[in-house]
C-alpha cells in the first residue's frame, strides 16, 4: 500500500508530506524556514497536534480507576497507544513497554531500578564516547554508589566504534550491563547493536541501547537486535513532547524494584509494606500523560503508512547528497563516518569560525541548525572540539533544503571574510 | 542578522585588543559559559584605585571575544570602583548591536569575569 505522500515509485513526495507539517510553513525572521534540527526535536503533522485536541475534547478522564465510559475510552486510547508503540519495535509484549517522558527518564528508569538491585562491588559497566550525556550521568551516579566501575569504548578518527575494546573488556568476567547509542546524536554513526549485543549475551551481560536517534528514522526490531532494555522519545519522532518508551525484557523489569512510587504502581498499600502492579503500571508511577501517549501513537500511525524502512533509505539519500554537497563548499570540515553507516546527522565546522556564530547567521537565513556540544561533551573532547554545528534531516527535508544550507554556509564564509 | 555581525565586531574579535596576561596583576577572573564553551579571563592591575592596566585572554564565538575586548578598553584608566556600576545595559549598548536571548550571555560573559574578579559577583549581569 502506498501513501499520498510517496510517489509512485515508492518514494516519500516532500512536497506534499511537508504540507501535513503546519509549522514548516512559518517563516523565521522573514524568510522561509528551513529546519535542520529533527535531532534535537522533530515537528509535529497536524494528524499528531489535532489528536492531543481531540483526546482533551472528547476522551479526556483519569485512566483506570473510573468505572464511567469517559474513563474506560482514556484508558483504551492509552493501552491502544502502547500496543501500537510495541508493534514499533517488535516487542514480544506491550507489557514490555513503559511510557516515560523521554529517553533520558528511561535510562535514569534502567540505572536507578536495574543498577541498584544487579550492581555491586567490582562489577562493570561499559559504555561509549559517543553517548549522549543521559547514558552517562546516571551510570556515573549508580555506579559510584554500588562500587562499581565504568568503562568506555573509543572511537577510530571517523566517529567508529573500536570494538575490539569490549572484547578485552568482557574478559575481565565483570560486565553486567553494555549500554550503546544506535545512533550517535552529534555524528550521525550507526552502531552494529545486533553484533555488540551477542558479544555482550555471550560475556553474560545485559545490553541496553539509546534509541533516542534510530527509532525515529529506521526500522528497530529489539528481538532481532538482541536489545534487553531500549529507550527512545516521542517528541523526535513526529509525537508530543513528554513522550517516551522504556522497552525492557519481561523478566527483567518483572525482576526489578520501582522506579517511583505513588498510585496507579501499587496491588495492595498497607501501612508499612505494599505489594506491586504487574507490568507496566509497576513503573507508571501517578497519572500518566495520557494524552501525549496517545499522541505518540498518531504518530507512529503516520511514521508507520510512509515505512520506516522508506523513512531510513529517504534520510540515506538527503545525506549522501549533503555530505557531497558539503565536501565542495571551501572551509568546511565535515565529521563523522562516510558510509552507509550514517544517519541523517551531519556535523561540521566553517573555517575557524566559532559554531555559535555559524548557527547565528544561519538563523538570519531562515536555516535552524544546532551548535554546541550535542550533550556530548566527552565525544567533543575526544575529538579535540569544543563545539560543533550540526544540521539534521528526517522525512520532510529534501535537496532543497541541503541546498539553502550551502548558501548559508557562504553567506558565513562572506560574512568572516573566508576566503577573501 | 547580519547586524549581529557588524565590521566593528569581527573587527574585535579577528585582532582582540588588550589581549594577553598580566605577570603579576592584582586580581585575575576566569569564567566558562557553559552552553557553548565561550571561556574568558580577565587580568587587572590597579594603581591608585585605578584600572592602570587590563587584559583578557580565552577563546569562544565572536560575539564573546568581541565584546571582552571591547570591555577592556572601556575599562582602561577608569576608576575600579566603576566596575560595580557598570550594568549589562552599558555593555550591550557598547556593542550596539541586536543580542538574541540566547546569545546574550555571549555577551556578557566579559562582564561577569571582571565582576566575579573585582568584587566576587559570580551571577549573570543581566539575571535578578
Amino acid at each position: 500500500m502506498s501513501s499520498p505522500s510517496q510517489t509512485p515509485t515508492g518514494q516519500i513526495d516532500v512536497d506534499r508530506l511537508k504540507l501535513d507539517f503546519p509549522i514548516l510553513s512559518r517563516p523565521t525572521h522573514g524568510k522561509r524556514m528551513t529546519y535542520l534540527d529533527s535531532a534535537a526535536s522533530s515537528q509535529k503533522p497536524a494528524a499528531v497536534i489535532d489528536a492531543l485536541a481531540n483526546f482533551y475534547r472528547t476522551t479526556n478522564a483519569n485512566i483506570h480507576r473510573g468505572v464511567y465510559e469517559l474513563s474506560e475510552l482514556s484508558t483504551a486510547a492509552y493501552d491502544e497507544a502502547r500496543d501500537k508503540v510495541a508493534n514499533l519495535i517488535n516487542a514480544a509484549s506491550p507489557r514490555e513497554c513503559i511510557f516515560v517522558r523521554n529517553t533520558t527518564e528511561g535510562l535514569n528508569l534502567v540505572a536507578s531500578s536495574w543498577g541498584r538491585a544487579n550492581l555491586n562491588e567490582g562489577d562493570e559497566v561499559v559504555l561509549t564516547v559517543l553517548e549522549h550525556h543521559s547514558n552517562i550521568v546516571p551510570w556515573q551516579l549508580i555506579t559510584r554508589e554500588r562500587g562499581a566501575n565504568l568503562r568506555f569504548i573509543d572511537i577510530d578518527d571517523e566517529g567508529r566504534l573500536k570494538i575490539d575494546q569490549l572484547d578485552d573488556y568482557l574478559k575481565s568476567g565483570n560486565v553486567k550491563l553494555v549500554g550503546v547509542t544506535q545512533v550517535s546524536n552529534a555524528l550521525g554513526t550507526i552502531n552494529p547493536i545486533a553484533d555488540i549485543a551477542a558479544k555482550a549475551h555471550a560475556a553474560g551481560a545485559l545490553m541496553l541501547v539509546d534509541g533516542a536517534q534510530s527509532v525515529p528514522h529506521m526500522p528497530v526490531d529489539v528481538q532481532a537486535l538482541g536489545a534487553d532494555f531500549l529507550a527512545f522519545s516521542g517528541h523526535k519522532m513526529l509525537g508530543p513532547m513528554g513522550s517516551g518508551v522504556l522497552y525492557g525484557r519481561r523478566e527483567l523489569l518483572d525482576a526489578m524494584p520501582p522506579y517511583m512510587a505513588g498510585g496507579d504502581m501499587i496491588r495492595t498499600v498497607e501501612l508499612y509494606e505494599s505489594s506491586w502492579a504487574d507490568l507496566p503500571q509497576k513503573f507508571e508511577a501517578g497519572t500518566a500523560s495520557v494524552a501525549d501517549a496517545v499522541g505518540l501513537g498518531v504518530a507512529v500511525d503516520y511514521l508507520s503508512e510512509i515505512g520506516m524502512a522508506q523513512t531510513r533509505q529517504h534520510e540515506k539519500e538527503i545525506v549522501r547528497y549533503a555530505l557531497a554537497s558539503l565536501r565542495e563548499v571551501p572551509d568546511v570540515t565535515l565529521y563523522g563516518p562516510e558510509g552507509d553507516d550514517r544517519a541523517g546527522v551531519v556535523s561540521f565546522g566553517v573555517g575557524d569560525v566559532h559554531p555559535h556564530d555559524i548557527a547565528s547567521i544561519l538563523d538570519g537565513e531562515g536555516i535552524a541548525v544546532r551548535a554546541g556540544h550535542h550533550c556530548a561533551q566527552p565525544l567533543m573532547t575526544r575529538l579535540g572540539l569544543t563545539a560543533t554545528a550540526r544540521a539534521s534531516f528526517y522525512l520532510y527535508n529534501d535537496e532543497t533544503d541541503v541546498d539553502r544550507l550551502v548558501d548559508g554556509i557562504m553567506t558565513v564564509r562572506r560574512v568572516f571574510g573566508l576566503g577573501a | 542578522m547580519a547586524d549581529l555581525y557588524r565590521e566593528q565586531i569581527l573587527d574585535h574579535s579577528r585582532n582582540p585588543h588588550n589581549f594577553g596576561e598580566i605577570e603579576d596583576p592584582d586580581f585575575t577572573y576566569e569564567d566558562s559559559n557553559p552552553l557553548c564553551g565561550d571561556r574568558v579571563r580577565i587580568d587587572v592591575k590597579v594603581e591608585d584605585g585605578v584600572i592602570a592596566d587590563i587584559k583578557f585572554s580565552g577563546r569562544g564565538c565572536a560575539i564573546s571575544q568581541a565584546s571582552a575586548s571591547m570591555l577592556t578598553d572601556m575599562m582602561k584608566g577608569r576608576k575600579v570602583d566603576e566596575i560595580r556600576e557598570l550594568t549589562a545595559e552599558d555593555m550591550l549598548d557598547e556593542l550596539g548591536i541586536q543580542i538574541s536571548p540566547a546569545r546574550v550571555k555571549c555577551a556578557l560573559l566579559g562582564l561577569k569575569v571582571l565582576k566575579s574578579g573585582a568584587y566576587g559577583l559570580t551571577d549573570w549581569p543581566h539575571e535578578r
